[in-house]
């Protein structure tokens, strides 16, 4: 029995919509009992808001707030106080160009990123560079996808700020050598400021921030079986202390005067406002969840499944279908992005729905590579530890169906 | 039943797009893009006295919005201004002769916005 037959049922939408196939977990994963039942569990057993009550509801509010913290830093490698509570990465990132990239681009600085970001990891920094009057430099990919190592030493110069990167690419679903490329950058300037998204990483991957040595790292809880709405920034401690607050309100307080006011130290510092306490108390079940199936078993059933899918599509829909990444020299996770000249994805996904087959179609928000290899939309595929290698069948051959109808 | 708007005739008008190019002599040109999906067409108009006497559209998109384009210049031509601008999403349909979903619906809108967008342009300049 695959490892998808047992967990399928941790899954009540699953059971839900007996018929679908839900291949689109890059944009959100499903989230299982255990993480909607602590959501629920907040409302019907705690309600009381954090930090703030003497009382013993919001003390056991705020102790199992805090209990995430401890489970998140655990789950990357990290110091509890290293470990800030966003709404998702977009946040996180965002949050990093209002107080690190504010305080440290300057006019003539440059800050760096590749082609192959999702727009979150992109446009902010595009914008705080043109905010800044900074240059914005852009490593390119090679023919296969992959980050061109050879491109990120020359726009990488003692001048560059900041460099953001993605550990794995939401579209290609290439896994890049992000230790070896951290490496690079500290060797042409330790000084560089080193930010991963990890948003598409922490659904297959276990996250090491010690031993990866990124400054900074951002993902969402959504895209690894947790609640919507919750995001987390790993900063180092060092970093953290030096930066500003940009968002002032209840929570990041310590002393407020008519003249002047004064901060907690982080992470509280960067969390102003009520957060979505319930979200975060039920992220630490989803992170129990998947360390208990455990990342070498998602690993197995995914490369397995992929496996299926390609020779499938390489069977069924011949040649003319060709995958973003395909041949690339790095590992890639179990995402497909196809294209077909002659067929439209909007055309396809459409046509698949008919059959309760949800894939995404378009440039899922990552135009720069879109255009760099001038294909206007693709037809995305993404899979999870429960998907099952029947309905890889039942895609691949509404797929090559579908597109028959076309070419 | 999403399958129902991929009849021949779409697929026929995709596949064999009907005044698909440039008019040969310039004519006033018009583009919309529908950035969601990437659709993009750009129509040119011949207009003489009040009508559309020649009319060709390039661009790129689904089978949907290549297909609207398609059966909107074939009944564009030779039909007063007036009548194309009174158009409207349930007009194309009817050419289409299908339902769409809302997302869908934006795909058969492109052309029929640029059509409108050209007599705009020309009708300003007369
Ligand atoms: C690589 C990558 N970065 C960032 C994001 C943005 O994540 P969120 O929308 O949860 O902020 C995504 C989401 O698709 C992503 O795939």
């Amino acid at each position: 029995m695959s490892l998808a037959t047992e967990l399928r049922k941790d899954f009540p939408i699953l059971s839900n919509y007996p018929d679908m196939v839900y291949f689109d977990s890059t944009a959100t994963s499903l989230k299982p009992r255990v993480v909607i039942d602590a959501i629920s569990h907040y409302y019907t057993h705690l309600g009381a808001n954090i930090h703030r009550g003497i009382y013993d509801l919001s003390e056991a509010a705020t102790e199992a707030f805090e209990e995430t913290r401890a489970v998140v830093a655990d789950f990357i490698n990290a110091n509890v106080n290293e470990v800030l509570f966003t709404r998702g990465t977009t946040e996180s990132i965002n949050l990093l160009i209002h107080t690190i990239g504010e305080q440290l681009v300057q006019e003539g600085d440059e800050v760096a990123t590749t082609l192959m970001e999702h727009h979150a990891n992109f446009v902010p920094w595009q914008q705080l560079a043109l905010r800044k009057k900074a240059a914005f430099k852009v490593v390119t990919v090679d023919e296969n996808a992959d980050l061109d190592m050879s491109s990120l030493k020359a726009p990488l110069q003692k001048k560059t700020k900041l460099f953001a990167c993605t550990y794995v690419s939401n579209v290609s679903g290439i896994v890049n050598p992000i230790a070896d490329i951290i490496k690079t950058v500290r060797a042409i300037n330790p000084h560089t400021i080193i930010v991963i998204d990890a948003a598409q990483a922490v659904p297959h991957i276990s996250i090491d921030v010690a031993a990866i040595d990124c400054d900074f790292l951002a993902f969402s809880a959504h895209k690894m079986c947790g609640p919507t709405g919750v995001g987390v920034l790993y900063g180092k401690k060092s970093h953290l202390q030096t930066m500003q607050p940009f968002m002032f309100g209840g929570d990041m307080i310590a002393q407020v005067a008519i003249e002047q006011s004064t901060f907690q130290e982080p992470p509280y510092r960067f969390e102003a406002g009520t957060p979505h306490i319930s979200g975060i108390i039920a992220f630490k079940e989803s992170i129990k969840y998947l360390n208990n199936i455990t990342y070498k078993a998602i690993k197995k059933h995914e490369e397995m499944l992929m496996q299926v899918l390609i020779s499938e599509l390489r069977k069924q829909c011949g040649a003319s279908l060709k995958i973003i990444g395909q041949h690339s020299v790095n590992p890639r996770v179990a995402l497909a992005a196809m294209y077909a000249e002659g067929s439209h994805p909007h055309d396809l996904a459409d046509i698949l729905n008919a059959d309760h087959i949800c894939v995404r179609a378009g440039h899922h928000c990552a135009m720069p590579l879109h255009k760099h290899f001038n294909i206007p939309a693709s037809t995305r595929a993404s899979l999870y530890f429960y998907n099952t290698e029947d309905e890889v069948q039942r895609f691949a051959a509404a797929f090559s169906k579908a597109l028959r109808m076309f070419i | 039943m999403s399958l129902d708007i991929y009849k021949e005739i779409i697929l026929d008008h995709y596949k064999h797009p009907r005044n698909f190019g440039h008019l040969p002599r310039e004519g006033t040109v018009a583009q919309v893009n529908n950035p969601l999906c990437g659709d993009d067409i750009t129509m040119e108009l011949e207009i003489t006295n009040n009508k559309v006497v020649d009319i060709r559209f390039h661009g790129q998109g689904c089978a949907i919005a290549i297909a609207s384009a398609s059966l909107l210049t074939e009944f564009a031509k030779n039909q007063k201004l007036t009548t194309l601008t009174t158009m409207n999403k349930d007009s194309m349909l009817e050419l289409l002769s299908v339902e769409l979903s809302p997302n869908r619906l934006k795909c058969a809108l492109v052309s029929l916005e640029a059509l409108q967008k050209a007599i705009k342009t020309h009708g300003l300049h007369t």
